[in-house]
């Protein structure tokens, strides 16, 4: 069947390139890309650092100008999807209007996992999630004394890092006992935990937040399980993300820790795919296991494959993941899932923030961090898009050189 | 507003009118070139942008240094006249800029 409608869910990285993609693949039937916040549709990263920082405007952070909009015939549609009715493969919105499509991209995102605990709606208290949230977030930053953040994961550390770099006093408190756990290995968490440090910024770890403080409905401190409380007149916190499932629940698809999607990232309902944050789907760099990931560059991947098996090009998902965060003066990039590591063969020096370090699960390489040497992510990457090859035996060999080697094993 | 033409790897140009102070990859974004991925969207992250600027235009730019140097380095069929799209600038003298595409961005 020729596709003539395509409508789009959620007007993100994901949702976005989705549209933008099947237009320069010479798709030319009706696109919808249906976003709930107002404006163009813009890029996050930049959110909890630079945006912060006031180095980039927030014109800059647009995908693209009004005018493509026009020019590509896309529908930008600022309105709510409150209903999928599959039978009759059509959206119902907010404003009651309904959009009929030939295939359904749900690209609906994640929203922030909430504090929930007492306090959490003082004036002072921020999520970083939308450029609202910035906006509201930027002058605040700018004036505050004592920030606290709760949380050490990528946002949480980018914005301790802008925060340090204006002065104010930083304390960040996480249940963990390292910087970013869930993603790095413990050696790259030192580099960033000394890093952070002489910035300033002080860490509380294995420490969980009990309530947060204030008066006349403004944050005044945060208090900590044991019972301290640090001084904050700004507190930021970024505990994980929630998918946005709502909709395609309601719809009946089937949902597991996100919208079950097949390698070819189509939900149970043929019409229907779903990509990014809230997609989970078997990831043959996790053994095949169902995985979401929340990355930028999976959102594009993800929505370039489903972009080109509508346009007839149909293939398994299989882009190697990877993700990066600027904090300071450091450029952390990961390529591959470090899940279940049992080795690592380290590259470079701590000392000069220039540090590499190779997860190997039974001596195949799963996964690349490199922090300030962007050639051995790259080479990473290529490495770990094709069968692995590389040993840590051969990795240990004195002034072993990744981008080299990569280079002499090319197939 | 400067023109820029983007070559295609298969021989296609596309001219490009941009406007000063955008980066050259958000233009060949905003024109929809096709070559230019831009994935991690001018962070200097992923060397995805690739681009061999002519030969007679490497004196109108800055030369590349730190991250972007180190990312080129790796860059698939990497040139004298590699950049990165993402870290030039555009200024009112590049009108007629000509960029040459690589084959693939991986």
């Amino acid at each position: 069947m020729t596709l003539t409608s395509v409508v789009i869910i959620g007007a993100g990285q994901a949702g976005f390139q989705v549209a933008a993609s099947l237009r320069q693949g010479g798709f030319a039937g009706k696109i919808s890309l249906v976003g709930d916040e107002p404006g163009l549709p813009y890029q996050r990263p930049p959110l909890s650092k630079a945006y912060l920082l006031g180095k980039i405007k927030a014109e800059n952070l647009l995908f693209r100008p009004a005018a493509f909009f026009d020019e590509q015939q896309i529908d930008l549609i600022h309105d709510k999807a409150v209903l999928i009715d599959r039978q009759n493969q059509r959206v119902v919105l907010e404003s009651e209007k309904a959009l009929e499509y030939d295939h359904l991209v749900l690209a609906t995102g994640a929203h922030n996992r909430a504090l929930s605990i007492p306090g959490e709606h003082l004036e002072g208290v921020f999520g970083i999630k939308t450029l609202a949230d910035a906006d509201a977030l930027a002058p605040r930053a700018k004036a505050a004394r004592n920030v606290v953040v709760i949380g050490c994961g990528f946002i949480g550390l980018e914005f301790a890092a802008v925060a340090a770099a204006q002065e104010a006093s930083v304390q960040v408190i996480d249940r963990g006992e390292r910087l970013m756990a869930r993603a790095i290995s413990p050696q790259m968490s030192e580099l960033f935990l000394k890093a952070h440090e002489s910035w300033g910024v002080k860490f509380h770890f294995s420490q969980a937040v009990d309530q947060i403080i204030g008066e006349n409905g403004k944050v005044t401190g945060v208090e900590k399980a044991d019972g301290e409380v640090l001084p904050a007149d700004l507190v930021v916190y970024g505990i994980g993300v929630i998918p946005n499932i709502n909709l395609a629940t309601e719809a009946g698809l089937e949902i597991e820790n996100g919208i079950k999607v097949d390698a070819h990232l189509l939900t149970n309902d043929p019409h229907i795919s779903a990509i990014g944050d809230v997609a989970c789907f078997p990831c043959i760099h996790n053994q095949g296991e169902h995985t979401r990931i929340e990355s930028v560059p999976n959102a594009m991947d993800q929505a370039r494959s489903v972009s080109a098996r509508l346009l007839g090009k149909a293939a398994p998902f299989i882009s190697t993941p990877w993700f990066w965060t600027d904090q300071g003066n450091l450029k952390l990039q990961i390529v591959g899932l470090s899940t279940g590591y049992d080795s690592t063969v380290t590259l470079g020096s701590m000392e000069t923030d220039q540090f590499s370090v190779l997860c190997f699960r039974r001596d195949q390489l799963v996964a690349v961090e490199s922090c300030n040497r962007p050639g051995d992510h790259l080479a990473g990457k290529k490495l770990l898009s094709r069968p692995p090859e590389l040993t840590p035996r051969e990795a240990r060999k004195p002034d072993f050189d990744l981008k080299a080697w990569e280079v002499a094993h090319r197939s | 507003m400067p023109t820029i033409t983007f070559i295609e790897h298969n021989g296609t140009p596309h001219a490009v009118t941009a406007e000063v102070g955008q980066s050259i990859m958000q233009a060949a974004l905003n024109a929809m070139v096709p070559g230019i991925q831009a994935d991690c969207g001018g962070a200097c992250s992923c060397a995805t942008c690739h681009a061999f600027l002519e030969d007679n235009w490497m004196g109108a730019v800055p030369a590349a240094e730190g991250s972007e140097l180190d990312m080129l380095e790796f860059a698939n069929e990497r040139k004298e006249n590699s950049r990165l799209t993402c870290q030039l600038t555009i200024q009112d003298n590049m009108d007629g800029m000509v960029l040459r595409l690589p084959e693939s961005q991986y």
